[in-house]
């Protein structure tokens, strides 16, 4: 029945650099908060240093999908795995970028500012980390259930986006002294929140590969 | 969430077309070979219908009925109903020689007659009694341009038409079913005997076509049907799997019969 051996495994290695590029934009995340919660300036470079392998790995991403469909000229599902490949490869790209913000912020503020973060970042990571986690599930089981349930978790993002920065205005009120910390976490949050909204980008195109059809979860 | 855009179907809503043809619960045997399985498949004006499928499929089969050239097969059965502009085909009383000057006929290896390309293109206006040089002439000329292949030959109408490359051939032949004015030319794998270029230059010529005529292609070559089709039909061992707009069946077919044949996992 299967007649296409060699191009499914082809479209399934593509798929594997997918599942790589997301696991690793989870790690990069997680580098970048906890360099900035523990003042970790050689953790936060590491992150600026390992940015650069994951948009190799995105290059290479957008190179096979690019091949595949010039030389195997791929229709109806096949081509929306390489579609979807290009451009969830793409929104986890930026997710890193943001990561990678988030490691300037920590180098930016250095290694004795002696200033407590916000606990709400580390809150806000957690949901993006389980956002990650479902989209890569969602993604390799081509399930549009989870997928939706990632515009749930997002919207929980941005509740906590809007809190955290109220809150961070009052301490500007009250300790104008610390505003360059103060600044650098308003940035940080809002990298996170990115995370949240990239995901549910990838959240639609995961719904577009099952259905075929263009959704936004936003609505 | 909302459903923010489907795909965009190319073809024309199918309420506001005319229909050439229609079948309707067509069934056809050969001996006791069931080869179409109650088909009921418009084919709209001024469009390319393209018909896929693996081979044995019916799908060459069901081009034959619409001209009745699958009657010269021996033992061959059909029941249900084919109509053409609202008469049944397959009404005894219908002339099928009337049928043959509405619905012209390209075949899969160019068959140009062994005569000059002159006496190919004016073949079938002098059966039909048209015996004046000057609009026999005039005939030849505008079928060769419709044919795409007129500024390769004006200056050799008189030469063998076999001197012609296989690509011209086949323009050839397609000039030559332009020359009875034809309401529907249905071609059978018309570019499989060419060469790539010779391909692309057909299919162009198909899509000028389809200004004037309605065409029903058969293809083994699902990039074409693809490239040049309005709607495509697909069909399986002499049923009709799925048939809908183009766009809509190579990028997101309803069967998972279609889906796996149009991306190469059966067929």
């Amino acid at each position: 029945m299967v007649a296409r051996e060699q191009f499914d495994l082809e479209l399934e290695a593509v798929k594997d650099m997918v599942i790589k590029l997301a696991k690793a934009a989870k790690v990069q995340l997680e580098g970048s908060i906890a360099a900035l919660y523990q003042s970790d300036v050689d953790k936060a470079q590491q992150v600026m240093e390992a940015d650069k392998e994951l948009d190799q790995l995105d290059l290479a991403i957008n190179e096979a999908s690019i091949l595949l469909i010039a030389r195997q000229q791929p229709v109806a599902s096949d081509l929306r795995k390489l579609i979807v490949a290009i451009r969830t490869a793409t929104d986890l790209e930026r997710m890193a970028d943001n990561a990678k913000n988030i490691a300037r912020s920590a180098i930016h503020l250095g290694n004795d500012h002696q200033l407590e973060i916000h606990p709400s970042l580390a809150d806000m990571r957690d949901v993006a980390f389980k956002m990650i986690d479902l989209a890569i599930e969602a993604y390799k089981k081509e399930d549009i259930q989870l997928a939706k349930k990632l515009s749930e978790l997002d919207d929980l993002i941005d509740g906590m986006f809007g809190q955290v920065m109220e809150e961070l205005l009052q301490m500007t009120a009250t300790n104008p002294q610390k505003i360059q910390l103060v600044m650098q976490m308003a940035f940080s949050a809002r990298y996170i929140e990115r995370f949240g909204d990239h995901l549910t980008n990838i959240a639609e195109s995961i719904m577009y590969l099952v259905k075929g059809e263009v959704y936004d979860l936003n609505e | 969430m909302k459903i923010v855009t489907g795909l965009t179907n190319t073809a024309q809503p199918e309420k506001n077309l005319r229909k050439v043809f229609n079948t309707e619960d067509l069934n056809l045997w050969y001996g006791s070979k069931h080869a179409l399985k109650g088909i009921n498949l418009p084919i709209y004006e001024k469009e390319v219908t393209a018909m896929i499928g693996p081979s044995g499929c019916g799908k060459s089969t069901f081009l034959k009925t619409l001209n009745r050239m699958v009657e010269l097969v021996p033992n061959v059965e059909t029941t249900g109903m084919i109509h053409y502009r609202n008469q049944n085909i397959l009404d005894k009383s219908f002339k099928v020689e009337e049928l043959r000057t509405k619905v012209g006929m390209v075949f899969q290896k160019p068959n140009p007659f062994p005569k000059s390309i002159y006496d190919n293109v004016a073949y079938g206006p002098r059966i039909h009694g048209i015996k004046s040089k000057k609009i026999l002439d005039e005939i030849v000329e505008k079928s060769l341009r419709g044919g795409a292949i007129w500024d390769e030959v004006k200056d050799r109408l008189k030469d063998s038409a076999y001197g012609l490359s296989g690509g011209q051939q086949q323009r050839l032949c397609i000039a030559r079913a332009l020359a009875i004015e034809p309401d529907v030319i249905l071609m059978d794998e018309p570019t499989s005997a060419l060469d790539p270029k010779s391909t692309l230059k057909v299919e162009e010529l198909i899509q000028e076509l389809k200004t004037d005529y309605s065409i029903v292609i058969v293809t083994h070559n699902m990039q074409q049907a693809a490239r040049i089709s309005d709607r495509t039909a697909f069909m399986l061992n002499g049923e009709l799997v799925e048939f809908t707009d183009t766009n809509r069946l190579f990028s997101n077919p309803e069967d998972k019969r279609t889906e796996d044949y149009i991306t190469g996992r059966f067929g």
